[in-house]
Parts: C-alpha cells; structure tokens; sequence
C-alpha cells in the first residue's frame, strides 16, 4: 500500500506555514466556547440515550428520592395554609364576676372596644347564655329549676386584623384579664396553637429527611459520574495530552450530572403531581369537616421549576465534586 | 528551540531515568533521539510535554523555562507542541474527522476552519478519503498517520514523535520518517525518538544518543 510520492509543494505549500500556531482571536474564542458546550450538552444526553436502561433507572432513583420531600413539604405548606385562615378566627371570651350589674358591663364593654388591638366586643347576658346553653345542651328542664342563674356575663372579644399573632392576643388577653370586674379570659386557641407546633415539628422532619436525602442524590450522582469517568479514562488521558484544559475534560462529564438531575428532577415532578392527584378526594373531604376553604395543594408552576433547579444543581455539584476529585488521578504516563 | 540544561530525573524508588543531560534544538532543526529501550529517551519527551517534571536541571522549550511554569499552563503549552505516539493514541469511538479536529476542538476554533484544517492535514497525510473512517478499520500505518494529521493539525512549532516506526515495517517506516522532513522543511522543529538505528542512519541528521540516562553523543553546546 505505498504511495507514489508526491512532490513537496503539492503535500505541503509554504503559505501554509507551520512555524507558528495560529493564534485565535478573543471572538473567535468564546464562540468556540459557547459552540463545545453545546456540543457537550448534546453528545452527553446522547450518550444517556444511547443506555436507556442504566439511565431510567438512575433517573428514577433520583426522582424517587427527591419526589419524597417534595410531596410532604407541599402537603405540610397546603396544611399550612388552611390552619392559618382558622388562626384569624381567634376570639376571646371574657367571663365577668357575678355581681357586676348592666351599667358596669356596658362600661368595661366600651373600655374593651376602645383599646387599639380589638375590633369589636359583643356583649352577652347571663340569660341569653342560659337560653342558648338549653338549647344546645339538652338539660333544658335541669336547668329551669334551678333558683337562679348561675351563668356570668359574658363579652366576646375580635381582636384587630393587625393584632392576630399569637403574642399579640396573649398580651390582649393579660391586659383585659387585669381589669376590674374580670373573673377569666379564654383564649380559643390552644388547638391551633398545638395544630401549629405539629406543623413546626412537621416542616422540619421534612427538611431533615429533604436534606438526608438530597446528600442521598449527590452521592448517586456522583458514583455514577465516578463510573462514567472511569469508562472514558483513555479519552481524557488523549485529551490531555493535546492541551484540553481541566475545565475542558470536566465540561461533558457536567453535563451528564446535570442530564442526570435534571431528568432526576422531571421525574420527581410527575410523582408528586401523582401523588397530589390521589390525594386530593380524601384530602377535601377533610377539609370539609373541618369546615374550611377546599385544601387542594399543589406544587404550582414555581415550585415546578424550583424542583428543575435544585435537581439540575443537585446533579451539577454531584460531577463536579466527583470529577474535580478524579480527574487530577488521571494523567497521561 | 529546546534545551535542557544538566536535566536529572529520579523516579521514586530511586531509578534515575535521565543524568545531568545537556543539548539544545534550534529551531528548525531535526533531530533524532536514539538509545537503548530504558536509556531515557521517553522520560525526556515527557520532560518536555511536561508529563514529567525534572529532578534537577531546566528544561527550556521555545525561550520559555518550564520550571516554574503552572498546572494551569500546561495545556496551552501541550498545544504548542505536536506530538506522535507509538500507540497513535487515538480514539476508536470516533472517525478519523474527529480525532484529528480534536485539538482544534479544545483550541476553540470555528467549525468551518475546523474542516478545513483537517481536510489540509489529512491530505498532508495522504488519508483524506478516509475521514469519515473510524481507525479501528485501518491499517497500523495508516492510524499512524491519523496520529500524525492530529499532531500538525495545529501547526505547532515543535513535533515530537515517539517511536512513530515502532509497529511499522521498513517500507511504512520510510514513507512515516519522509512525511516527518517535510514538516521539518516548512520550519517545524522536529525531535524523533527511535531505535532504528538503520533508518535513521540514512537520512543525515543530528543524533542524540542515551545511554543509562547519559548523554553519549549528539549533545552540540
């Protein structure tokens, strides 16, 4: 298979001078930056495509682990939500000593009504109370034998629309306890507040077991970079050895991490909204008895590109951590 | 263009590879670099493609010592400098395009040049009809010359070439050895490690000769 040998100014011609690398110029640079990118971009989803087996399952297991936190972190802010409306309901009920006649009421009822934090104070009588207590309570006939009574008065506070923080209507409630003529405050709120404090310990169980299981991705992510590395150990050592950059060898295995979240993530996104769908019948009927507004959580196109981004940097980090720690062990010999 | 000056390269556990070795390249010169397998002639390529780094001594390539020169800069000075392999050190899961595009692709040039700069170094090489070939279908000579075609392809000034003849016979060795003087007379300074001492013999250039990590002969001061 020799070739006849051709004469020098054919194979190589002097305009064509070798002496110097050509130089390129800073344009030129970046947009064969902005073009191996691209390039990477595409040829590293390819070669995820062309193992579509490996990859599903890595996507899946990436997306099952995310989708975990996810679905409880929208249901706890969905609970969230609707405890709050019950929150701006809170009342205080004020029972009044025994020997206060009418016009006294009336004056602590205007004094209540004027302080700053209440909205509006309603008075009730002993015999109003008494009435409705009979016909709530089904002892109607004990009660109207008795000589007298024994029911206070009673003054239902609302508190101010600006003054509905818990701190706030504690204060109210010590201010008014502190009145003459006061027998006891109630605050109706001590469910809520116990509602609260399970949605506090909720929310951070959440984030606990988000976080656990984020640390969980990157270390998937990252093995599974590990391997792709190795698979194309002799590539890098050639690209090396001609003068690609770290940032040059790192860039496809990048992209991979991020193809992995990424896809991690979608995956994720379509569990939860699984998730959320088969809920949604047993969770309105919930809300329902506890006569609040339709609870219909959802992760919302926001939350959906959240979930895309913390996905797509989880993968990121994931290669970059793994690639940055292998690559250096990589050098041609 | 090349110059070690009183270069010494222990490896760990003691082997020293080269021994205060002294010679320099001028620019445009040819040179082959012989000696017996082990005697160092491979740890001095490495010394210049900074895969090693000396001992003792400086190595300086194109008026620039690489002593102090950074991790960092290592890349930009390996695409200063062309080099052949013994085992081409190609990939086999792309054509023979793609391989030789390869440090134009890290070099960041536009597409279009990309072709035509491949195009020019695959005729250079004779291997034009095969671009869209992946090497695994060619024969060991022609691999080598995709080798070749990706070393120039970005006009460096330097070539290195380590036992670019080794798995070659005689007659492929020759043709190889001919494309290497035609680099050379358009002003690539060219540094062919060897063992064939009989082909070599021929063709009338400087010989650098190691022994044991010594410089015997070859080394003009």
């Amino acid at each position: 298979m020799t070739r006849s040998p051709r004469s020098r100014s054919e194979v190589v011609s002097r305009g064509d001078q070798g002496a110097s690398p050509t130089q390129t110029n800073m344009v030129q640079r970046l947009t064969g930056w902005w073009r191996h990118h691209l390039t990477m971009a595409r040829d590293s989803l390819q070669r995820l495509l062309d193992r579509p087996w490996s990859s599903v399952m890595t996507w899946l297991v990436i997306g099952i682990a995310l989708a975990l936190p996810v679905s409880l972190s929208v249901l706890v802010s969905g609970a969230e939500s609707v405890s709050r409306n019950w929150d701006s309901g809170a009342q205080l009920s004020v029972f009044l000593k025994h020997d206060l006649n009418t016009g006294t009421v009336n004056a602590l009822a205007g004094d209540i009504e004027d302080m700053p934090e209440v909205s509006s104070v309603r008075g009730i009588s002993p015999a109003e109370a008494l009435a409705e207590f009979e016909s709530f309570s089904g002892f109607g006939d004990a009660l109207r034998n008795l000589d007298s009574n024994p029911l206070p008065h009673l003054l239902l506070i609302t508190p101010a629309q600006a003054a509905q923080t818990s701190e706030q209507i504690g204060d109210l409630s010590r201010r008014v306890s502190s009145l003459v003529g006061v027998d006891q405050v109630v605050v109706d709120m001590e469910w809520v507040e116990r509602l609260r404090a399970m949605m506090a310990l909720g929310k951070r169980a959440v984030l606990a077991l988000g976080t656990i299981l984020a640390l969980g991705v990157l270390l998937i992510i990252g093995n599974t970079i590990r391997l792709t590395v190795e698979s194309r150990r002799d590539e890098i050592v050639v690209v090396k050895l001609v003068g690609g950059s770290d940032a040059f060898v790192r860039r496809p295995f990048l992209y991979t991490g991020l193809w992995y979240g990424l896809g991690g993530a979608l995956v994720a996104w379509a569990l939860v909204v699984l998730v959320l769908f088969w809920l949604e019948g047993p969770l309105s009927s919930l809300a329902e008895q506890y006569q609040s507004a339709a609870m219909a959580p959802s992760l919302g196109v926001l939350g959906a590109l959240q979930l895309l981004l913390f996905g797509g940097t989880l993968g990121l980090l994931g290669a970059w951590v793994t690639v940055s720690r292998h690559l250096a062990s990589i050098e041609p010999r | 263009m090349i110059r070690f000056d009183r270069v010494s390269k222990r490896y760990p556990g003691g082997y020293d590879a080269l021994r205060e070795v002294g010679f320099s390249i001028e620019s445009n010169e040819l040179v082959f670099l012989t000696g017996h397998s082990g005697a160092g002639k491979s740890t001095l390529l490495k010394l210049i493609m900074m895969m090693e780094r000396p001992s003792r001594g400086q190595v300086i390539v194109n008026n620039r010592s690489l002593k102090d020169m950074s991790r960092r800069r290592i890349p930009q000075h390996r695409r200063e400098i062309g080099v052949v392999f013994q085992n081409h050190q190609l990939l086999f899961d792309r054509s023979v395009f793609d391989n030789v595009a390869l440090p134009l692709a890290i070099a960041g040039y536009p597409s279009r040049d990309i072709g035509r700069r491949v195009r020019a170094a695959l005729d250079k090489v004779g291997l034009l009809s095969r671009e869209k070939h992946m090497p695994i279908t060619l024969s060991g000579g022609e691999q080598q010359r995709v080798g070749i075609a990706r070393a120039v392809v970005n006009k460096p000034r330097v070539l290195l070439a380590d036992e670019p003849t080794g798995n070659l016979d005689p007659a492929l060795s020759a043709e190889i050895m001919h494309l290497f003087e035609q680099f050379n007379q358009v002003g690539v300074t060219v540094l062919i490690a060897s063992h064939d001492l009989a082909l070599i013999s021929q063709l009338h250039y400087r010989i650098i000769t190691l022994s044991e990590g010594r410089l015997l002969v070859g080394g003009v001061d």
